[in-house]
């Protein structure tokens, strides 16, 4: 029932073969199709922008007021790609390797595979363009060690890197807005899918600034809408990340993947009280340089400068030797939870472990400068002086947003950091064409399960954007519209738009018409905490009967007693974020319904059930080897379809990084 | 780091939509945390105020770490508050003290109409953006990466002018609501790389014509926008946009 479209043929050969036997659009019946791209971050923005070039007619949305405000925008650290440009070994095989074991084996070996091939273009696409990647003095590119390989393959803009790419995307999306093939659409918001005769053909969506409901045709519909993080209120995404549009397009059957795939990211700034709105990344890239601690002494009242460093417990290194500090996210996401339950964490909160950069700004950074210019025996100050100028000028705005923050010097005192929310793995089922199980709807980029497993290397997320926007897409599509040249554009009148159009209105008047006595925010912020506690990092049976039970009593109080402020017809960010709320509780509950039913831990996955002796993630392949692609039935009832994973080039093992 | 709360007033801009007059309404808000974020304050306020039962303060804000260029409030007199170098989501009530009185307003210029409140509408930028801020290229026929060497110091200034997040303080800034700094930062950032050496002249002349068209005003060098500009976007980009719109003014065949 589940077809994932996988070509026939060798690993390494089918994404050439596909492309070499796949249907193709001429240009003139180009002109005539029309593709909806919702959501332009470096999916959609690239997506649109590829499109455009190829000669669709493109319509793009976003709901803020310029598709250059989209999160991919916050990405840090940098992109993968496999160019072996530092001659240690890396390789497509390597990249694709490293991507399905970081993944702990739960992805699609014919995906992340296309996804190692094509990385190399995406660095070439985008230095064409102009993105300004950091470079050597010789003026080649210049690479970072990212978490979970064993190779220097992340290509980087300091620690804008996001910014970098999607501004790269944005413009070559502008430049066909200008050229006339892309119609961009901002402050619009997708409410629901449309579909005729079983295929996806539009999409109703809110005009955010006037608050009038639109209907808009699409011979084909590509979500890339992004990550659903913010269910647990607090997470590294922006305040207006919302799952919104995949979930619209599960409800009109769209099988949702593994939703309990969620990465909890190791280094992200504290929680300092009730009053935080969002939690702040710091990059991964600072894993490089900067060692993890603790002290070795429970409830250690010192300073951290004051601790001597044979009472420092560099807790990953000793747990991990192989991979130190660059263990994949989840091993150390869970290894700094383990030494605060124990009881060592520092800061005020005792949840928070260190991150400390002296070490490498003398030893690495400090030593090589004093040896370019020619210093003799340098006191430790001279190091300390010209290591932050190479910390500067790699990572200065990290240190600067960290300082904004917490209103600490972190070239003087260790970062204060802890796990968050930063990345869901899971997302719309796709085949290998990126369609989802209805006909004529794609789902691209972070919003789509597809590349990486049950845990999501790091610097990989940009590179999939871009991978499935610049060139998986142009030639997916094209498969499919192939056979659509003879539909003529479906006016918007069609009855099918006019009913998702009452449904939609229907849902805002109810919304609008609880005036109850509870805000939104506070709504959201319960769900969170709900999530937080019984589906974050750690899961178990019993925690998660009792979080589904917690849920769906939310999920009456809000249909009870939201509070929503305004009018439907104006702009109203009251109602933008009731919208994306009612949603995230409905998939709450689903989450943690997938995480229940996956009775073994893997990657960000982890059951408490299902550990092996050292607290390592302990899978059980004869029984999970799956995706679990929820099917919609109706309220709080989905049924489970499964898409089992065939590892035909790598046999999967324990994951180890010792 | 010494944390503190503190009572505060506010006096913010409200405005219905672009087509009716605003005005200021005074709030108080009680026991602000030193630790919270200033859009974290105005998050308490809204709280306060749908309890209240009356309506919210409406602001843009997204990614709140200071890189998308979403949050544009006018602080006390100055786009983005006190702090240097900071944008809105980032400046920390640090910078206040118990009893301040805190004034805040959209951005204000005649190209960035108010939609409501504190949201301004910079659909401007992106059409800036559309006459010529990029390199023409189409996906999939890029060399490799490495075969374009560049000297890393250009390098270096192309990624000091590409951090620019279009959110507008410049504009906000300046008193005669010029989009220079803006205009400058992409202007150099494409033409100090030599990918974006076959456009320069084009790319120039139509970003300069299109912000005409939009009605931002003339730049007189005050530095203003220098000054405000979170991601510290050099005036030098303003010095090389000059040269290069004279440049191809007067080589560009008509």
């Amino acid at each position: 029932m589940l077809d994932s479209k996988i070509p026939p043929g060798k690993l390494e050969d089918k994404w050439n073969d596909y492309k070499g036997h796949v249907k193709l659009v001429n240009p003139a019946n180009k002109r005539k199709l029309e593709v909806i791209i919702v959501g332009t971050g470096l999916a959609g923005a690239s997506a649109a922008a590829a499109l455009g070039e190829l000669g669709y007619r493109v319509k793009a949305y976003c709901f803020q007021d310029s598709p250059r405000r989209a999160h991919s925008i916050a990405a840090q650290g940098g992109i993968n790609a496999a160019k072996n440009y530092q001659n240690d070994g890396d390789s497509v095989f390597r990249l694709f390797y490293d991507t399905i074991k970081g993944g702990d084996y739960r992805a699609r070996e014919s995906n992340v595979h296309r996804l190692a091939e094509v990385s190399v273009n995406i660095i070439d696409q985008c230095v064409a363009q102009g993105v300004p990647f950091a470079r050597e003095y010789g003026g080649l590119l210049n690479n970072r060690s990212f978490g979970g390989t064993q190779v220097k393959r992340t290509f980087y803009a300091a620690g804008q890197t996001g910014q970098q790419l999607l501004i790269g995307a944005y413009q070559a999306l502008e430049r066909q807005v200008a050229l006339g093939n892309v119609t961009m659409y901002s402050r619009h918001e997708m409410l629901d899918i449309v579909k005729i005769d079983g295929k996806a053909r539009g999409i109703i969506c809110r005009n955010l600034v006037t608050g009038e409901l639109e209907r808009h045709f699409g011979h084909a519909v590509l979500l890339c809408s992004g990550g659903y993080g913010n269910v647990f209120y607090l997470s590294t995404n922006a305040m207006g990340s919302n799952v919104t549009a995949a979930w619209k397009a599960h409800k009109q059957g769209a099988y949702f993947g593994n939703p309990c795939f969620t990465q909890i990211h190791p280094t992200c700034i504290p929680v300092t009280g009730d009053h935080q709105s969002k939690l702040t990344l710091m990059s991964e890239s600072l894993r490089n340089d900067g060692r993890i601690w603790v002290p070795k002494k429970k409830d250690d009242p010192r300073k951290a400068n004051d601790i001597p460093e044979d009472e420092r417990d560099y807790y990953l290194e000793r747990r991990y030797p192989a991979f130190g500090n660059l263990v994949p996210r989840d091993v150390a996401s869970r290894a700094a939870k383990e030494r605060c339950d124990a009881g060592y964490g520092v800061g005020t909160t005792k949840q928070a472990v260190y991150l400390d950069f002296k070490y490498n700004l003398i030893n690495k950074y400090g030593k090589t400068e004093a040896g370019k210019q020619g210093i003799e025996n340098p006191d430790q100050e001279t190091l300390i002086r010209l290591g932050k100028e190479v910390v500067k000028e790699e990572y200065g705005n990290l240190f600067d947003m960290y300082e904004k923050i917490t209103g600490e010097n972190p070239y003087e005192v260790p970062m204060r950091i802890y796990p968050a929310v930063h990345y869901t793995m899971g997302g719309l089922w796709v085949d290998y064409e990126l369609m989802t199980s209805v006909t004529g709807l794609y789902a691209l980029g972070e919003c789509n399960f597809s590349d990486h497993g049950a845990n999501r290397l790091g610097a990989s997320a940009l590179m999939q954007g871009l991978a499935d926007g610049y060139f998986v897409i142009p030639y997916t599509l094209g498969n499919y519209l192939a056979d659509e040249i003879g539909t003529k554009p479906i006016p918007t009148t069609h009855e099918a738009f006019v009913e998702a159009e009452k449904a939609v209105a229907d849902r805002i008047n109810k919304l609008m018409n609880i005036k109850g006595k509870q805000s939104v925010e506070s709504l959201h912020k319960r769900l969170g905490k709900i999530m937080w506690e019984k589906c974050g990092m750690a899961r178990n049976a019993q925690g998660l009967k009792e979080a589904i039970d917690e849920i769906r009593a939310l999920k009456k109080e809000f249909w009870s007693d939201v509070r929503i402020p305004g009018e439907i017809n104006e702009m109203n960010p009251e109602l933008d974020k009731a919208n994306r709320v009612a949603d995230f509780i409905e998939l709450g509950e689903l989450m943690c319904i997938d995480a229940l039913n996956r009775a073994e831990s893997c990657g960000g996955h982890f059951r408490e059930e299902s550990q092996t002796e050292d607290g390592e993630a302990l899978r059980h392949d004869d029984q999970f080897m799956y995706v679990s692609a929820w099917e919609y039935k109706g309220d709080s009832d989905w049924q489970l379809n499964k898409e089992e994973l065939n590892y035909e080039v790598i046999k999967p093992t324990q994951r180890n990084y010792k | 780091m010494e944390h503190y709360t503190m009572n505060l007033t506010l006096k913010v801009w409200k405005q219905k939509n672009k087509d009716v007059r605003g005005s200021f309404e005074t709030y108080r808000v009680k026991d602000i945390s030193s630790e919270m974020s200033f859009l974290e304050m105005f998050d308490v306020l809204n709280e306060q105020l749908v309890h209240e039962g009356k309506e919210p303060i409406a602001f843009d804000h997204d990614c709140r770490e200071g890189i998308c260029g979403m949050c544009s409030m006018y602080i006390n007199g100055r786009p983005h508050g006190p702090w240097h170098g900071t944008t809105t989501c980032q400046l920390h009530m640090r910078a206040f003290k118990d009893g301040d009185t805190i004034v805040v307003e959209p951005w204000r210029a005649n190209s960035f109409a108010v939609i409501k409140d504190l949201i301004v509408d910079r659909g401007a930028f992106d059409r800036i953006i559309q006459a010529g801020g990029f390199i023409s290229v189409n996906t999939g026929n890029a060399q490799d990466g490495n075969n374009i060497p560049i000297e890393k110091e250009k390098a270096d200034q192309a990624f000091a002018a590409a951090a620019c997040i279009g959110c507008g303080a410049c504009v906000a800034a300046c008193k005669n609501s010029s989009a220079m700094l803006f205009v400058s930062a992409k202007v150099s950032h494409l033409a100090l790389l030599p990918q974006g050496a076959p456009e320069k002249r084009t790319r120039v002349l139509n970003m300069i014509a299109q912000m005409d068209k939009e009605g931002f005003g003339a730049c007189t060098n005050t530095g203003a926008c220098e000054a405000v500009c979170p991601k510290e976007i050099s005036l030098e980009n303003i010095a090389r946009l000059n040269k290069e719109y004279l440049g191809a003014a007067a080589t560009i065949d008509k």
